[in-house]
């Protein structure tokens, strides 16, 4: 009896585990953690200067990286952002941004999925990772 | 059986869900605290025998602001305070200052007094109201529109204004735009040729001073090829127009096989003109490089970081300040209570970077030049530092006061205000 709990939790745990690493192994560019190692690269060279090394943002013009309604939001429309740009008034906890965010989409799916996966677990940000198929599917929707 | 296993799972995912809940609370904690920095132990630095009387704590997002001959403090709000775009403070014998008036519905920078009339600026406008004999407003709510339609986009828009002593108001028009690119702050985007921004933006414009309702037709393109100016004034011992333009931004962003993130951080140079009739500074097509202390032509037309080209011959600045400091207001000093070597300089004051990163962020703090003849007479100077609240900051959400604005003061004193908590300080001397 004892030692089927045991087993049994064990085998719970591996099953947690499993459950845990599945979206992980999923992603094309290997594990979460390398995906978010690259996004921080490509984070430094190209939203760095606009949005801060904290996600932080600048006051009234342009608008913070952390628990907004586009980076944990849908992951299209976050994906839009990035190969589209941003041009229109936009209010983050009750403060308006008001400059233009140029299109990205020079970057290739992976590096628009590696950036927004660094996107959605720093800053206090907790949200599951981007993967370079979905890039690919919102880039063919808007051509 | 299964039911033990179910029950230790749950324990299991409970226990997991605890910690998670954990440090959850103690990253609000941490944030809690951060956020109680204001308690205040911001002491500005200023030189010997100079010192700061905070005249009102918080107010709101103040910009410009102006003194009326009678004391009181006009500060014009960026947005709405409780529906109003202009605040009246008067001081109070222990040197705090109260609101005893608020009007005019709009947002906006400009501020001034000129001949018996209160002149303010919105985004889009420049608005007068008549004073009386005792210097107070007759109608607040019903002010003169002197120009009106002027272009307002999502970037530069705010306009400054300045008045001559031939009844001019000159406005700075910001272009909407950081280098006229056919894709705005896009990598490698080509600039526009001719950029027709120029023909209603990126300079400054003048306009009567008394005459109502103008818009563009009945304006002049006093100058062009400034990207955007917040710090304008009128320098009455030479009679000519100066102004503090704001460099380009996003060198490493958009021409990273040209420039590293450091020379991004440190170029161009924001720059301390001197303004004629007609005079062109050459934005979007060069920028001033304060290192090779020439205008250069730009990545967006062609240039190679030191190429002329076309900017050849360009009408340079007087001085070229340290890239992305934001200079926000420019003050010519006339008073008599500062020390002989004040008068007739400029005090400017820098809002602070936001585009340094990744280098620390910079600027914040008013400078003064000494001037004689209308040009720099010696090495400018830090004259108030100390506003970030810490010694470094990396991001400009970490300062805690931001100067935007400066007034003198009817006894020759020096008003700063900040846009962060909307903080007003009165800088007296009295050293000997
Ligand atoms: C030139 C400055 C600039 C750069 C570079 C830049 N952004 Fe932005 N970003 C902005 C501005 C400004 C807005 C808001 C635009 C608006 O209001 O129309 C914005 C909006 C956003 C938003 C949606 C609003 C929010 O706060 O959640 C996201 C997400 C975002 N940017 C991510 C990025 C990422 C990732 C990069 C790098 C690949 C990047 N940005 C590069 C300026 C910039």
């Amino acid at each position: 009896m004892k030692k089927g709990i045991i087993i049994f939790s064990l085998l719970f745990v591996v099953i947690y585990l499993l459950a845990q690493t599945k979206p992980k192994t999923a992603s094309q560019g290997g594990t979460d953690k390398a995906s978010v190692d690259r996004g921080k690269k490509i984070y430094d060279i190209y939203c760095l200067a606009c949005h801060q090394a904290d996600g932080s943002g600048v006051p009234r013009l342009n608008p913070p990286l952390i628990k907004t309604k586009w980076v944990l939001g849908d992951k299209k429309e976050l994906i839009t952002v990035i190969l589209k740009g941003m041009d229109e008034p936009i209010e983050v906890d009750g403060e308006d941004y008001n400059n233009v965010m140029a299109s990205h989409a020079f970057l290739k799916d992976q590096e628009v999925a590696d950036v927004l996966t660094y996107v959605r677990k720093s800053f206090g940000n907790k949200a599951s990772g981007v993967i370079s198929s979905e890039v690919k599917t919102v880039r063919a929707t808007m051509k | 059986m299964k039911s033990l296993c179910l029950k230790l799972c749950l324990i299991f995912v409970m226990g997991m869900s605890g910690i998670v809940q954990a440090v959850a609370n103690d990253t609000t904690k941490l944030a809690e605290k951060n956020g109680q920095r204001d308690v205040d132990n911001v002491v500005l630095k200023l030189p010997a025998g100079f010192g700061a009387v905070t005249v009102v704590d918080s107010l709101a997002r103040n910009r410009h602001l102006a003194v009326n001959s009678n004391g009181d403090i006009y500060v014009k709000l960026a947005r709405l305070k409780d529906g109003k775009g202009v605040l009246i403070l008067r001081e109070k014998a222990n040197g705090k200052a109260e609101v005893v008036k608020s009007f005019g519905n709009y947002g906006g920078t400009g501020i001034a007094f000129k001949n018996g009339y209160l002149y303010t600026s919105s985004d889009s406008g420049v608005y007068r109201y008549k004073l009386n004999e005792r210097g107070e407003v007759i109608s607040p709510d019903a002010p003169e529109t002197i120009v009106r339609g002027l272009v307002a986009g999502r970037q530069h828009q705010t306009k400054s204004i300045a008045l001559d002593n031939a009844g001019n108001i000159y406005v700075n028009i910001g272009a909407p735009s950081n280098s006229c690119q056919v894709e705005d702050r896009g990598k490698g985007s080509k600039g526009k040729d001719p950029c027709p921004i120029l023909d209603s933006a990126g300079g400054i414009w003048q306009f009567k001073a008394d005459k109502p309702n103008q818009s563009y037709a009945e304006g002049i393109r006093y100058a062009t090829g400034t990207r955007n100016i917040v710090g304008l004034d009128w320098n009455n011992t030479v009679n000519e127009l100066y102004a503090m333009q704001h460099g380009r931004d996003n060198f490493y962003q958009n021409w990273s096989e040209l420039y590293d993130s450091v020379e991004s951080a440190e170029l161009p140079a924001e720059e301390f003109l001197q303004i004629k009739k007609g005079s062109n500074f050459g934005w979007p097509y060069c920028y001033y490089d304060q290192v090779q202390k020439k205008k250069v032509l730009a990545p967006e037309y062609g240039g190679n970081k030191t190429t002329q080209g076309r900017c050849e011959g360009m009408d340079t600045p007087i001085i070229g300040f340290p890239g992305h400091w934001a200079p926000n207001a420019l003050l010519f000093y006339t008073g008599n209570m500062f020390p002989e070597k004040y008068r007739n300089g400029a005090f400017i004051a820098f809002h602070g970077s936001w585009n340094r990163a990744p280098l620390k962020q910079k600027g914040y703090q008013v400078i003064f030049v000494p001037m004689k003849d209308g040009k720099p007479n010696g090495e400018w100077e830090v004259f108030a530092d100390g506003f970030m609240g810490v010694q470094e900051i990396a991001a400009p959400r970490d300062a805690q006061y931001r100067p935007c604005g400066l007034a003198q003061g009817k006894d020759g004193s020096l008003y700063i205000s900040d846009s962060v908590k909307g903080r007003i300080w009165k800088i007296i001397y009295n050293g000997k």
